[in-house]
C-alpha cells in the first residue's frame, strides 16, 4: 500500500475520535448512575461529571438490601432464568430437530406457521384472557410458558441442524440408534456453539423481563426483580418512601440514591458476565444472519 | 388466537367471550371517533419512522467507521462496550436516564447550561420528549445492529480491493464501488423487517419511560392499548385496537418485501 493521503489521514484522525466518543457515551451512563449510588445526597445532587463517587458511602446498598422485596424479586428472578432458560433449550430443540428433517410430512407448513406468529398475534388482551382462563395467573409457570419457544431462536437452531451433514445420521440408524439417541449423543454435541447461544439469548430475556410479571403475577411472593425495579424506579412505589420522612439535614440517602442503587444491584450480575458471554451472542448473530 | 373475536364484540364478563354479543364493528367506529387512538395512531407513526429515519442508518454507519479501523484492540473494546447497552431492560435504562437527563443534576443539562442554554426537563416536556424516546433508541440499539454488518463486510472477498487498489481507487472509491454494493442484499432484509415493525412501537420503552405529562406525544398505540384495556378493562375495544396494529404491521412487511422483491432478488421469503 502507497502513503496515506492527507484526506485519509484527516478521516481516520476523526474516525478515531468519533469511536472514543461514542464507546464513552455508551458506558458513561452505567458510570454515572453506580458513581451516585456510592455518594451521599449532596455529592449526588451537584452537578458534575461524576466519575468517582465523591462522599463514599454504603448507605444505599444498606437500605436496598435491608428490603426483603429486593430479596424475593432475586430469588424468583434466579429460579426463573434457570428452570425457565432449561426448558426454553430443551423444548425448542425438540421443536426445531423434526423440523430440520426433509422427510416430515408438512413440513413447510409447519415451519410457516411458526413464522407466522413472529409477525401476527392475538394482542393484549386475548394473550391476558388465555392466560386466565389457563388458570395461570398468580402461578410461577406464567413467566415460563407462554414463551417456552421463541419463534426467531427456533429457526436459527432449525437451520443449524439442517446445515449438518446427513450422512452421521444415517450411519447412526443403521448402527442401530433410534431417533431420541441421535438427537442427543449425536446432533447435540456438534451443535453447542447454536445451543449455548440461544441458551443465552434465552437468559437474558428471562433475567430483563418484567411487563408478564407486572400483568399475571400479584403476589408479592411471587414477583421478579425487573418488576421490583420498575415499581421503585417508575412509579416510585412507597417501598422506600420512609426516608423521606427523615430531617434533610441529617438524610442520609434520598429516594434518587435509592434508585441508584437498586438500578446497580440488578444490573451487575449482567455487566460481570457480559464480557465472557458477548462473543457467544455475537456468533449467534451470525449464524443466524448467514444462514436465516 | 381465537380471542381475536372479542374485537367484533360487545365483551361482558358473565356472559364470556363466545356469549357475548356481537358487536359488528362498533369497536372500530368506536376507536375512531375517540380522542385518545386517533392521537396514539398519530404518535406512533410519528415516532416510529423518527426511529426507522436515524435507527435504521446508524449501525450501517458504525459498521463502516469500524471496518476503517485498523487498530484491532481499539475495534474491539469499541465494538465490545456499543453492546452493552443492548443487554439492560428499559427499566433499568429509564433509571439510568432519569439521572444523566436530570434537570437538576445530570451532565446532558450540564453541558447544555455551560453553553449557556436553559436546562431542559427532557423527561416532561412534550417538546423535547420524542427527541429523548428516539435517541435513546438509537442509542441503545446500534451497537448491537452494528453487529450483522460488520459480519457482511468482514465476508467481502479481499481480492477485490486489491483489484481496486491498483486500478487507483482510494479509500473513498472502494467504499463506493465495492464496501456498500456488498452491503445491498442483508440491508434489504433489514430494511423490509425494520419497515414491518414501524407500526410495533416499542412499548417496554414508551411505557417506562412516559407520564401524564408527555401523553400527547409519547402515548402509542400499544400502550393505549394497555391503558384501555388492562387499566379500565374495556376487552373489546383494546382488542380491537390491538387487532388493528397487528393487520398494518403485517400487511406493511408483506407490501414492503413484494416491493423490494420487484425491484432487487432479495426478500425475506
Amino acid at each position: 500500500m502507497g502513503k496515506k493521503t492527507l484526506g485519509e489521514k484527516l478521516f481516520d484522525g476523526f474516525n478515531y475520535v468519533f469511536l472514543t466518543l461514542f464507546a464513552f457515551s455508551a458506558v458513561y451512563p452505567f458510570i454515572n448512575i453506580l458513581s451516585i449510588s456510592f455518594s451521599t445526597p449532596a455529592a449526588a445532587n451537584a452537578y458534575g461529571l461524576k466519575f468517582i463517587p465523591k462522599e463514599f458511602t454504603l448507605e444505599a446498598y444498606r437500605a436496598v438490601f435491608d428490603n426483603k422485596v429486593i430479596w424475593t424479586g432475586y430469588y424468583n428472578t434466579i429460579i426463573r432464568t434457570g428452570v425457565g432458560t432449561a426448558l426454553n433449550v430443551l423444548f425448542t430443540v425438540l421443536c426445531a430437530y423434526p423440523l430440520s428433517k426433509r422427510y416430515l410430512p408438512n413440513r413447510n407448513l409447519y415451519t410457516s406457521l411458526i413464522v407466522f406468529t413472529m409477525f401476527f398475534s392475538g394482542g393484549l388482551i386475548p394473550t391476558y384472557l388465555l392466560i386466565k382462563s389457563l388458570g395461570l395467573l398468580d402461578n410461577r409457570l406464567v413467566l415460563i410458558l407462554p414463551g417456552l419457544i421463541a419463534a426467531f431462536s427456533m429457526i436459527i437452531v432449525r437451520n443449524y441442524f439442517m446445515s449438518l451433514p446427513e450422512e452421521i445420521e444415517e450411519s447412526a440408524k443403521i448402527d442401530g440408534a433410534n431417533d431420541v439417541r441421535i438427537l442427543f449423543s449425536i446432533v447435540l454435541p456438534v451443535s453447542l456453539p447454536i445451543i449455548a447461544t440461544i441458551a443465552l439469548w434465552y437468559a437474558v430475556a428471562h433475567w430483563n423481563a418484567w411487563f408478564d410479571a407486572l400483568l399475571y403475577i400479584s403476589d408479592p411472593n411471587k414477583t421478579v426483580l425487573q418488576t421490583v425495579l420498575y415499581k421503585i424506579i417508575i412509579q416510585g412505589s412507597p417501598q422506600f418512601q420512609q426516608f423521606e420522612t427523615f430531617d434533610p439535614s441529617v438524610q442520609s440517602v434520598t429516594p434518587d440514591i435509592i434508585k441508584a442503587a437498586t438500578v446497580m444491584v440488578a444490573t451487575v450480575p449482567i455487566l460481570c458476565v457480559y464480557p465472557f458471554i458477548q462473543k457467544y451472542f455475537v456468533k449467534g448473530v451470525m449464524i443466524g444472519s448467514l444462514k436465516g | 388466537m381465537y380471542g381475536i373475536i372479542l374485537a367484533f364484540k360487545d365483551y361482558r364478563f358473565i356472559d364470556g367471550i363466545l356469549g357475548s354479543p356481537w358487536a359488528g364493528l362498533q369497536n372500530f367506529r368506536d376507536l375512531m371517533s375517540g380522542r385518545d387512538f386517533p392521537q396514539a395512531f398519530k404518535n406512533t407513526l410519528i415516532i416510529s419512522s423518527l426511529k426507522l429515519l436515524f435507527g435504521f442508518p446508524a449501525p450501517i454507519i458504525l459498521a463502516l467507521l469500524l471496518n476503517e479501523i485498523r487498530h484491532l484492540m481499539f475495534k474491539k473494546v469499541v465494538q465490545t462496550l456499543s453492546y452493552l447497552p443492548h443487554f439492560l431492560s428499559w427499566v433499568v435504562l429509564a433509571g439510568i436516564f432519569m439521572e444523566v437527563f436530570s434537570p437538576t443534576r445530570g451532565i446532558v443539562n450540564l453541558v447544555i447550561t455551560s453553553l449557556g442554554g436553559k436546562a431542559i426537563f427532557f423527561f416532561g416536556d412534550p417538546e423535547w420528549f420524542r427527541t429523548l424516546l428516539v435517541s435513546t433508541d438509537v442509542w441503545k440499539g446500534v451497537g448491537w445492529g452494528s453487529i450483522i454488518y460488520l459480519a457482511a463486510l468482514s465476508s467481502i472477498d479481499p481480492t477485490l480491493y486489491e483489484a481496486a487498489i491498483v486500478d487507483g481507487a482510494n479509500r473513498w472509491k472502494q467504499m463506493l464501488h465495492i464496501t456498500l454494493p456488498s452491503l445491498v442484499p442483508v440491508v434489504t432484509i433489514m430494511f423490509i423487517f425494520a419497515v414491518g415493525g414501524i407500526i410495533n412501537d416499542d412499548f417496554d420503552q414508551v411505557f417506562n419511560f412516559y407520564n401524564p405529562a408527555v401523553y400527547s406525544v409519547a402515548d402509542v398505540l400499544s400502550t393505549y392499548t394497555y391503558r384501555i384495556g388492562i387499566a379500565d378493562m374495556q376487552y373489546g375495544l383494546a382488542t380491537a385496537s390491538g387487532l388493528f396494529v397487528n393487520i398494518i404491521a403485517f400487511t406493511l412487511i408483506v407490501v414492503t418485501n413484494s416491493i423490494v422483491k420487484r425491484f432487487s432478488n432479495y426478500g425475506i421469503w
